[in-house]
């Protein structure tokens, strides 16, 4: 996918002020983080699950190496075959190869962020196959020809009026004075185009939630039903999948599917967990004729022994984005690439460089959010700071910013100097602002008293206010 | 070998500073994978047979499927017409060549009329067995096989499953050791687990019954 992240900022000035993404996000603020909530409240085993699974991850990273060779071995025990891909164009070589084979000309697919990295879409049409979105909020993005703006709810961007549009352009067949209000036609309409489709497919692409080393089977999780329609009915399964995905035993992967739903929609377990292992076996009467894992790198172990290493726990629950205020804020777009929200401001440097990502791990407020609910216990915030700091190492900030932390720091390094200039500050701004309680302008600060008025302190700093604490204790 | 594949093992054992793994490390790593343990079970999940076959059907019922309960697999042909009629479904489905459902008297019932193979698309119903069912959050695991061809889990709108109460176990652990024991170490091509109804939230969040899977998923639960 085409990167806009080097306008993020520019994509954020525009984000802020489109009534129907507000509209959309403001509906996100509520639902997934009181799901969450309700859910992980009913299992109080959660904070130990937490621990276990990251620890799992972690196990399965230190010994990387073998897990994929020992997977491998599996897959073609089981009778199908691993694609060992470095690069995303040799992913999409494997699949163009694997759809040649079998002389494909439609391919439907399963949600895969994956295929959204490798853009997958574009390439298969260029080449005369037709890909076929089997998810609804990616069928509907599809039709509009966006991208993702959510790891798991793709569409959430928009507005029902949205969906009502597209699908007036796309289902020209349909009486154009059909009743369209009502959400369930819709998904009604959706699940009557698509229906054919599964069934006339050559091939069909998912990704995996998890591989399991032990038995060379995939994992995915949905609740539409689409990715198990999508893999039972074609000639052949693909699996698109990176390679940090793998789980030794199918009990490393019970333990983290506990967190994944709760984590994600706030569902006990997804409605679907399906569990592949090979194509079908004498005497079945369905199954896909062939199985294909396409394990694709495309930069993972680059991170693998640095300071981004614990990224690689990620399983993509997107609970960190569900309660960023940044991202609650811009929505997925804004980001620019296929990774939005805290773990794309992780990722997505990692993946297409510092240089075009730079602005994404500036975009927080170290809040903390995302890292408190994070299953995998993936420690957000710092790995962002990680990225400032190699920013500012490599000379990429811009120079306001240089001059500004430059000037900081001098002024931090003499904590004399710096305490009696912030006393001063603190008490003329209180001793002005006591009237209304907050500045609507301020010299130099005019970049936050743009947006929202700077609340006025009320007279003493934080280390007098502590200092003061010390002594009465 | 291909270039990739000892271009990707080289760059992961570069980046973890070593060469790789060394036999005894090796030999550590195969045995946990040959004796796979399970990692904390939740509480919720273990209990006595009588408790969990009382948890899955609560919590089959929160995930939106339904359920009724009958005494022995003698009353399973008229609890599957009642559920039929109920719906105002036709008395005809398609069913899995599976020897345990043909245990089932089915032509005490003469009126539903039955079909034995996998779903095309057309079938409105479908009536499949289980290989287990997980009480922990009240998920049925079915298995392909000659006798479960997957489609029928996801093909037709309805889709009644027939759950002799001695299948349920409380996490899903328990139901991948019995799936081990029963398949000496490959997993059949598909296993599903399913909880409650197919779903969507894509439309501006609102939870739409019925996306690409069944609309209505019914169990009918024999107290054995």
């Amino acid at each position: 996918m085409q990167s806009t992240t080097r306008d993020f900022k520019d994509n954020v000035k525009k984000a802020i002020v489109e009534p129907g993404l507000q509209k959309a996000l403001g509906m996100m603020k509520t639902g997934f983080q009181v799901r969450r909530l309700a859910a992980i409240e009913k299992l109080p085993e959660f904070e130990q699950l937490r621990d276990q699974a990251r620890d799992i991850k972690n196990h399965v990273l230190e010994n990387l190496d073998f897990y994929l060779e020992r997977f491998e071995r599996k897959v073609t025990e089981a009778g199908g075959k691993v694609h060992w891909c470095r690069t995303a164009d040799e992913a999409r070589e494997a699949i163009l190869g694997i759809c040649r084979g079998v002389g494909a000309r439609t391919v439907t697919k399963g949600k895969s962020m994956i295929a959204e990295e490798i853009a997958l879409n574009d390439f298969l049409e260029e080449k005369g196959i037709e890909p076929i979105e089997t998810d609804l909020g990616e069928y509907i993005i599809q039709l509009r020809r966006e991208p993702p703006s959510h790891i798991i709810a793709p569409a959430i961007h928009l507005n029902k009026t949205d969906v009502i549009d597209a699908f007036q352009k796309a289902h020209t067949h349909l009486d154009p004075d059909r009743p369209m209000e009502e959400p369930t036609t819709l998904l009604e309409e959706a699940r009557g185009v698509l229906r054919p489709k599964f069934l006339a497919a050559d091939v069909g692409i998912t990704g995996a939630n998890f591989m399991i080393a032990e038995t060379g089977s995939t994992i995915i999780v949905t609740n539409e039903g689409n990715g198990d329609l999508t893999q039972i009915l074609p000639k052949a399964h693909v699996v698109l999948a990176s390679l940090e995905k793998l789980v030794p035993t199918f009990e490393d992967a019970a333990t983290i599917l506990r967190l994944l739903a709760r984590s994600a929609t706030g569902q006990e377990f997804s409605v679907y967990t399906t569990v592949s292992t090979g194509p079908r076996r004498p005497g079945d009467l369905d199954g896909p004729e062939e199985f294909h894992v396409v394990l694709l790198d495309n930069g993972r172990t680059n991170i693998l022994g640095t300071e981004f290493q614990e990224m690689l726990r990620c399983i993509r629950c997107s609970a960190c984005l569900n309660h960023c205020p940044v991202y609650a804020t811009v929505g997925g777009h804004a980001y620019g690439w296929v990774y939005p929200g805290p773990m794309g401001a992780v990722l997505t440097p990692t993946l297409i460089g510092i240089e075009e990502a730079g602005h994404l791990p500036n975009a927080s407020t170290f809040c903390g959010r995302c890292e408190s609910v994070c299953p995998m216990r993936i420690p957000l915030p710092k790995m962002m700071r990680h990225w400032r700091e190699r920013e500012f190492e490599r000379h990429l900030s811009p120079a306001s910013v240089r001059a500004g932390l430059a000037f900081w720091a001098w002024f931090a390094k003499r904590p004399r100097l710096y305490r009696l200039a912030t006393g001063m500050a603190a008490r003329l701004l209180g001793l002005f602002g006591r009237a209304n309680g907050r500045y609507g302008w301020l010299p130099l600060a005019s970049g936050w008293t743009k947006g929202r008025d700077f609340p006025a302190p009320e007279g003493k700093t934080f280390m007098n206010q502590w200092a003061k604490r010390e002594k009465a204790s | 070998m291909s270039d990739a594949r000892s271009q990707i093992l080289g760059s992961i054992r570069r980046a973890l500073r070593r060469d790789a793994l060394p036999a005894d490390k090796v030999a550590a790593l195969e045995a946990r994978l040959g004796d796979p343990k399970p990692n904390l079970i939740p509480a919720r999940a273990q209990g006595d047979a009588k408790t969990v076959v009382e948890l899955f059907a609560d919590m089959a019922q929160n995930a939106a499927a339904t359920l009724t309960r009958v005494k022995s697999a003698r009353d399973v042909p008229g609890a599957v017409a009642d559920y039929l009629a109920s719906q105002n479904l036709p008395a005809s489905f398609v069913m899995a060549p599976d020897p345990e459902l043909d245990t089932i008297p089915w032509s005490e019932r003469p009126t539903l009329s039955i079909r034995r193979g996998k779903s095309e698309g057309a079938d409105q119903v479908s009536v499949t067995g289980a290989f287990a069912a997980v009480a922990e959050t009240g998920t049925l695991m079915m298995t392909s096989g000659p006798d479960h061809p997957s489609t029928l889990n996801f093909l037709p709108e309805t889709h009644v499953v027939v759950l002799p109460a001695s299948k349920v176990v409380g996490p899903y652990e328990e139901a991948w050791t019995r799936l081990r024991a029963a398949h000496d170490g490959t997993p059949p091509r598909t296993v599903n687990f399913v909880t409650g109804p197919s779903r969507s939230g894509d439309i501006e969040q609102r939870l739409l019954m019925g996306a690409h899977g069944p609309r209505r998923l019914h169990v009918v639960l024999i107290d054995d």
